[in-house]
């Protein structure tokens, strides 16, 4: 019976082979390979052959409280991101759907869309451009009287600085989702509000809102997942390796970076790794059980 | 009866217009202050910095000549980069969509249970360095130009977004085509993929992005610049002196009488440029695409 299923579904099974050879190749049997985390790693033993040493690549990360920073700096960027990000994405959508003139709106969300084209190689460059101590910012500022303002010498604009940045990159983006929902909204209840003597005040909160709640949990859950996951492209190319910068904007996913490649400790950089995916893991679970139990349409699965 | 458009509803408009002009011109403005910067001369940028407007005292073409008089490395990084945007979409599109297919299939029996095998890799993850001690020590990717290739072949998300649109396609149709004795395969080639024309478009264009603006693997996977790609050639010349020094060498001049400052941006141009042009014609098909895949799986 087992048998007969699969043959008559062959053809159908072959066409999931390359897919499934990547997913176990490159997700599944790296997941087995955490278990370096627990390890004194030597090339010449790897992964399952070097020697156990349980917990004493956490120990250092959790004991001198480095840790703590890069968690702390992980989970307050990405929070900002996507508290931030909902408001400009959905505001954006709210306040676009809003404009008649086509063209005027087409030409704008294509400038609002072309960050999000780049590479973080290029937004650097960009940043260099403008915030640099021969920054357009700093030519500017020069004819008011304020001279040499750098914002790599300083860290308390970074957080203000990559928040925007991130902002600037994903709005456009994130736009489309939500219009797209306003879109599908019938025009029959703002009418019906209208006639009733709703204002657009009025019409935006308890129609277009409510309506757009279930996109925009879908979207803070998705975010929500990788809460704990630090955009390395972002962070690695804006921040680098600037020490200045790091206790500020150094996040999980840097570090983990740096101490394989840089400054190869590659026990404690699996250490901090699987303390991130646990993390990851557990908050996207307890996420999806609360909206599943609040409003079970809305649940990812 | 139309109503008449109230006082709230015009002062939202011009609220909205307002808003709309400037964020609008924050996203574009870097870009034209990146090209202003390139065309600058050296000694202008040195003495008063990078400057907002660009004027005929100022204008000069040197930083384009320095980056185009040794073109090798920069049309070499182009090449790899084209190569592997091609080939990794092509393989990318038909891994992603025949998964989607046969996970669409309602009556494939192990939709739910594979479906999930993928989805669960999206939850949990190995993390970096298993990963990629794998890649380096298993499959040998250390300077191999496949190495760019394969870790972007399959993403999950894609595939639920290709399996949302194929989950669309009415089942009467694969149902049709299997009495007329077509195969799963066949099925798949010739009825599915033209009807998913638009998902293809969508995922093409996004996947063809991950791919040229890839840096990351490059710089994993790459110790010897012989492959790589624009990206990561781009992010080397901003960041080491080294790379400039390399030219310098190659064009016979002096660290010092270089425009090193107006070359980054000669050459930030340069390997954005095509992708900035091709941008207002790709533009409807990236709105409409993202769209078209609703989020849940």
């Amino acid at each position: 019976m087992k048998i007969q299923a699969l043959y008559k579904n062959k053809v159908l099974l072959a066409m999931l082979l390359p897919a499934t050879i990547l997913t176990v190749i490159f997700a599944y049997i790296p997941m087995a390979g955490i278990v370096v985390a627990f390890k004194n790693y030597n090339y010449s033993q790897g992964i399952f052959g070097s020697p156990w040493v349980w917990f004493e690549n956490f120990k250092y990360l959790f004991v001198s409280g480095k840790i703590w920073t890069l968690t702390r700096n992980t989970l307050l960027y990405n929070i900002a991101f996507i508290g931030l990000g909902v408001i400009f994405e959905v505001g954006f959508a709210i306040i676009l759907n809003e404009i008649n003139n086509k063209l005027f709106k087409k030409v704008m969300q294509g400038f609002m869309f072309l960050p999000y084209f780049i590479s973080w190689v290029v937004v650097s460059t960009i940043m260099l451009n403008i915030f640099g101590s021969n920054g357009v910012l700093n030519s500017i500022l020069s004819i008011f009287g304020v001279e040499n303002f750098s914002i790599y010498q300083q860290t308390k604009w970074w957080p203000v600085v990559l928040v925007f940045v991130r902002i600037w990159k994903q709005t456009g983006y994130g736009t489309v989702v939500y219009l797209a929902a306003i879109s599908g909204i019938s025009q029959d209840m703002y009418e019906a509000a209208e006639i009733d003597g709703a204002n657009i005040w009025q019409r935006i909160r308890f129609i277009t809102l409510p309506s757009l709640k279930p996109t925009i949990m879908i979207m803070v859950l998705l975010a929500l997942g990788n809460v704990f996951r630090g955009d390395f492209g972002m962070f690695y190319q804006l921040v680098g390796s600037n020490q200045l910068l790091l206790q500020s904007s150094d996040v999980i996913d840097t570090f983990v970076y740096r101490s394989l490649i840089t400054t190869p400790n590659i026990g404690m950089s699996a250490a901090a790794g699987l303390y991130q995916s646990v993390l990851c893991f557990v908050t996207i679970v307890v996420a999806n059980f609360i909206v599943k139990k609040l409003a079970p349409d809305y649940s990812l699965f | 009866m139309k109503i008449k458009t109230g006082r709230d509803v015009l002062v939202f408009k011009i609220f909205s217009y307002i808003i709309t002009t400037i964020f609008g011109l924050l996203c574009i403005i870097p870009f034209y202050l990146i090209v202003v910067g390139s065309l600058t001369d050296e000694s202008t940028i040195i003495k008063e910095g990078y400057q907002f407007f660009l004027t005929a005292k100022t204008f000069s073409l040197e930083a384009y000549k320095m980056a185009l008089k040794n073109p090798e490395s920069i049309l070499h990084a182009y090449g790899v980069t084209i190569f592997v945007t091609v080939v990794g979409t092509t393989l990318s599109i038909i891994i992603t969509t025949m998964t989607g297919y046969v996970l669409a299939r309602p009556d494939f029996p192990w939709r739910n249970a594979l479906s999930f095998f993928f989805f669960f890799t999206t939850l949990f993850n190995g993390g970096l360095v298993p990963w990629y001690l794998l890649c380096t020590n298993t499959f040998k990717f250390t300077n191999h130009m496949y190495a760019l290739i394969i870790p972007g072949l399959f993403s999950v998300w894609n595939m639920i977004i290709a399996k949302s649109f194929m989950k669309g396609i009415p089942f009467e149709m694969i149902e049709a085509a299997k009495i007329d004795g077509a195969g799963d395969f066949r099925i798949y080639w010739q009825i599915i993929m033209p009807t998913a024309k638009p998902l293809i478009a969508t995922l093409t264009l996004f996947i063809a992005l991950s791919y040229w603006n890839d840096w990351y693997n490059c710089m994993l996977f790459m110790s010897t610049g012989e492959n790589w790609n624009l990206q990561y050639t781009l992010q080397n010349i901003l960041n080491s002196s080294e790379a400039l020094k390399r030219v310098a060498a190659a064009t016979g001049m002096q660290i010092g009488q270089m425009p090193s400052e107006g070359l980054k941006l000669a050459m930030t141009v340069i390997a954005t440029g095509p992708i900035v042009f091709l941008y207002p014609f790709l533009q409807k098909y990236f709105v409409k695409g993202l769209t078209i895949g609703a989020v849940k799986g």
